[in-house]
């Protein structure tokens, strides 16, 4: 590039390619203000749901946020998740053992994800459409265990409004949250099972790009990582 | 795949019905004008109720249906509509769909089908809020903050049908918000063209790339608020509700925080106020540079100071609750806060006189407008000053002294930079020029009256003239000079709202009959002055994208006749074009 007057303030984003790289935070301001893109060779699209993601994230941090402050402010006893969430098998009564398998259950679904991903970029059509036909499968075994929880919740009497065993925000935050998360767990499922029909249709062998199949793994991934925090604060605190 | 071969080969969805092209149209061009003109429309109800209120104000009991309802009503769909539906909507919707495209070097946003779904959402959002003025009992009147537990406690307006539909409006418009911001975003990190690099971008792109930004991590906080306040009102919850009694009966809720619901809202409420400013600010310094033909001054500070604006924003937001019962440690750290973001914001004000200073002004309409903007913005924020320090808040808070503020500042002065930047672009959108004159009649209109209108205000806040009180007759608090002035106000209101016909009627005749305008009547230096068509069409630059070679304010360079470089003038043709003005001097000299 021939030097021609630059306008002031136009140095270091117009460098010719082959100068040296600027240092330390001078060089990673420029190199996210270079031509054309910011995050070189993604695409679009998962640009997209990486932004899409972490506007999720401040719904669900606002969430959680929203149920902490109000269990902190209340005047009346919370009923305490160990008792409500125990199942009694075999006699013996388990806390949490429904919520610990279904916590299994979606973190094994990370896993077949995963190995959904690796094989779309092998190109294995077969193996990734069944790998993503089994995440969406444990997605929807765990919104199955789910709806085994409210049906059983709502059997002992747990409303919206009001519970017999202690504060009415506890149904309250249980159903919304829990909710919440479980609709994204069920459209993740469809979406899932959309795009194992593409990969089984060989749509992304003609345009030679599984980006699509990565893509889906973010959001479901996303799903699994927001369901560990509900775990964490609404299940064991 | 990357950038290059999804820009260039990824085949357009070239429109071919008349319903594809101007109705379900994927074109960001289309969408823009569509988001436009719905957001101006629902501008015209807000300005006719706020004009039904000043009635009611200046001289009581002039409009028989006017009672302590229909003003709360009035003054909280006038309030939603001007900040959520008008002035979000116009600046990300409209400029935003309009511009980040052409002026990142785009053919398009990078999902098309998702913007238009965002347009459509949004036309939704509006018809439910509008229906709320046809349920039975009326639309919500709790204020625009919306603050339970008054606003679902039986007693206030459109408490039965009302709120419920405010909220679930709110909540498809955060759906649109979310779609169109998503694709802002993304376009603006990853689809911007050969050579345009981050620090080329005109700051109309930084201001709404930011602002998109903020309202993809601040409309969740509204969203979910939102959520809640629906289960308090539909499912018996108690999230926001204390137990209380309500016309003499206990309610059925206990143990919910009203604070709760001032933390969320305003967690959103603050960093929508940006959201607002942050685009005017953008499109105010285009405005500038191009129309003083001068390089805007510190472009790097004016982008930094953009970001610093828009991460700070989202840390002050309690500045808005001094008076709710917070703890008062709260008090000290967001009034700290809140002064030190107005640091960039004066070093931007200050930048923009600076671009000013010696430069060849034009008194163009739109810098009129953008010349009353910085006037206008400068005593908003001084004022804010005021109330952002705890002990000067609490005596002023809720008197007119904060109406006058956060018209002044989030207002008007954005108003101003939506008018603006309509007489910047329309030649753009239309290929035609708006009438100068009456745009300048609409301009002194405007500027002069909203003066007349909210300086005296502030006096009234001083006078301890409380906000949303629909009378102030029979306050032995309030003197009798109070009434006079609110008559004052209440005139030039009313010629100030009529006025804007003037506009309507120019931006209607114009867009047809107006002075063909050519493709860069400003003589701009930025890209979207620079399409092979005006206006643009479909693709926006026909068969190859447009090479960038420079930043957007090329104004006066030295040894060149043209008075501005084009950000498609690589340094060759720079050379070339120094030579033939150096070659015609010296042909004058001869001569």
């Amino acid at each position: 590039m021939a030097s021609h007057p630059l306008a002031p303030g136009e140095s270091s984003s117009s460098n010719p390619p082959d100068s040296p790289p600027e240092p330390g935070w001078q060089g990673i301001a420029s190199d996210w203000a270079s031509d054309r893109e910011v995050f070189k060779q993604v695409p679009w699209g998962k640009a997209m749901m990486w932004i899409f993601l972490l506007s999720d994230t401040f719904i669900f941090t606002c969430f959680l946020t929203g149920y902490m402050s109000v269990r902190m402010t209340i005047t009346t006893a919370w009923p305490n998740p160990s008792e409500v969430f125990a199942l009694t098998i075999a006699g013996k009564e388990i806390p949490l053992i429904l919520i610990a398998i279904m916590t299994f259950v979606l973190i094994s679904s990370s896993g077949t994800m995963a190995m959904a991903v690796n094989f779309a970029y092998r190109r294995d059509r077969a193996k990734t459409a069944a790998l993503m036909l089994a995440t969406a499968a444990l997605g929807v075994a765990f919104v199955g265990m789910q709806a085994f929880e409210w049906t059983k919740l709502i059997a002992e009497g747990v409303r919206p409004w009001g519970n017999p065993m202690g504060a009415a925000q506890f149904g309250a935050s249980f159903f919304m949250i829990t909710g919440f998360h479980g609709l994204h767990v069920s459209i993740g499922a469809l979406y899932l099972s959309i795009v194992a029909l593409k990969v089984m249709r060989g749509d992304y062998e003609r345009s030679g790009n599984y980006q699509n199949v990565e893509i889906a793994g973010l959001y479901w991934h996303f799903v699994d990582l927001v369901w560990v925090f509900i775990f964490a604060f609404f299940y064991l605190w | 795949m990357a950038y290059a071969e999804q820009a260039e080969t990824e085949a357009l969805h070239e429109p071919k019905s008349f319903l594809t092209k101007y109705i379900w149209s994927q074109d960001h061009k289309v969408i823009a004008i569509q988001y436009s003109l719905t957001a101006l429309f629902v501008g015209v109800i807000a300005v006719v109720l706020s004009g039904l209120m000043r009635i009611q104000l200046g001289f009581p009991g002039t409009l028989e249906f006017m009672d302590a309802s229909a003003y709360y009503q009035a003054m909280t769909m006038h309030g939603m509509i001007m900040v959520i539906y008008l002035l979000t909507a116009l600046f990300l919707g409209g400029f935003g769909n309009y511009l980040i495209p052409l002026m990142v070097g785009a053919r398009d946003m990078v999902f098309p089908y998702v913007n238009m779904l965002s347009f459509w959402f949004y036309l939704l959002a509006v018809v439910v809020l509008l229906s709320s003025f046809f349920v039975p009992g009326g639309p919500t009147g709790s204020g625009w903050t919306l603050y339970p537990p008054q606003s679902i406690s039986q007693g206030t307006p459109g408490v039965e049908w009302g709120i419920v539909l405010m909220l679930v409006s709110l909540a498809i418009f955060i759906v649109a918000a979310t779609m169109g911001g998503l694709n802002y975003v993304t376009t603006v990190l990853q689809a911007r063209t050969h050579g345009m690099t981050l620090f080329r971008m005109p700051l109309s792109v930084w201001g709404i790339f930011m602002a998109s930004i903020m309202a993809l991590l601040a409309f969740p906080a509204l969203f979910v608020s939102a959520v809640m306040m629906l289960f308090d009102k539909l499912l018996g919850t108690s999230f926001f509700m204390p137990a209380m009694i309500s016309l003499g009966q206990q309610i059925d809720h206990q143990g919910g925080s009203p604070i709760l619901f001032q933390h969320l809202f305003w967690f959103f409420g603050h960093p929508e106020v940006y959201i607002v400013a942050l685009p005017a600010f953008g499109l105010v310094s285009d405005l500038i540079s191009t129309h003083a033909r001068k390089n805007i001054f510190g472009y790097r500070m004016m982008v930094w100071a953009i970001i610093a604006i828009g991460v700070l924003s989202f840390v002050v937001w309690a500045h808005h609750m001094y008076v709710s019962g917070m703890n008062p440690y709260f008090g000290f750290f967001f009034a700290v806060t809140t002064l030190i973001i107005a640091v960039p914001t004066a070093l931007k004000v200050y930048n923009w006189v600076l671009t000013l200073w010696r430069g060849d002004i034009h008194l163009t309409v739109p810098m009129l407008f953008a010349l009353a903007f910085i006037v206008t913005f400068l005593v908003g924020g001084l004022t804010g000053l005021f109330l952002g320090n705890v002990i000067v808040d609490i005596p002023l808070s809720d008197t007119y002294f904060v109406v006058a503020h956060f018209h002044m500042v989030m207002g008007v002065a954005p108003v101003l930079v939506v008018f603006g930047g309509i007489y910047h672009w329309f030649p753009k959108v239309t290929g035609r020029m708006l009438n100068d004159t009456l745009g300048k009649l609409h301009f002194w209109i405007t500027f002069l009256g909203t003066y007349a209108i909210f300086f005296p205000m502030h006096y009234l806040g001083f006078q301890g003239m409380p906000r949303r009180y629909y009378v102030y007759e029979n306050y032995a608090f309030i003197p009798q000079s109070a009434q006079e002035l609110n008559a004052f106000i209440t005139v030039i209101a009313l010629i100030v709202g009529v006025s804007q016909l003037l506009f309507l009627f120019n931006l209607a005749w114009s867009a047809f009959k107006g002075k063909p305008a050519g493709s860069n009547p400003w003589g701009a230096a930025s890209l979207e002055w620079q399409t092979p068509n005006t206006p643009p069409i479909h693709g926006n630059w026909g068969a190859k994208l447009p090479v960038v070679h420079r930043w957007a304010y090329d104004y006066s360079v030295p040894g060149i006749e043209q008075d501005f470089v084009p950000q498609t003038v690589s340094a060759e043709e720079l050379e070339q074009m120094r030579q033939l003005s150096a070659g015609t001097k010296i042909a004058d000299v001869k001569t």
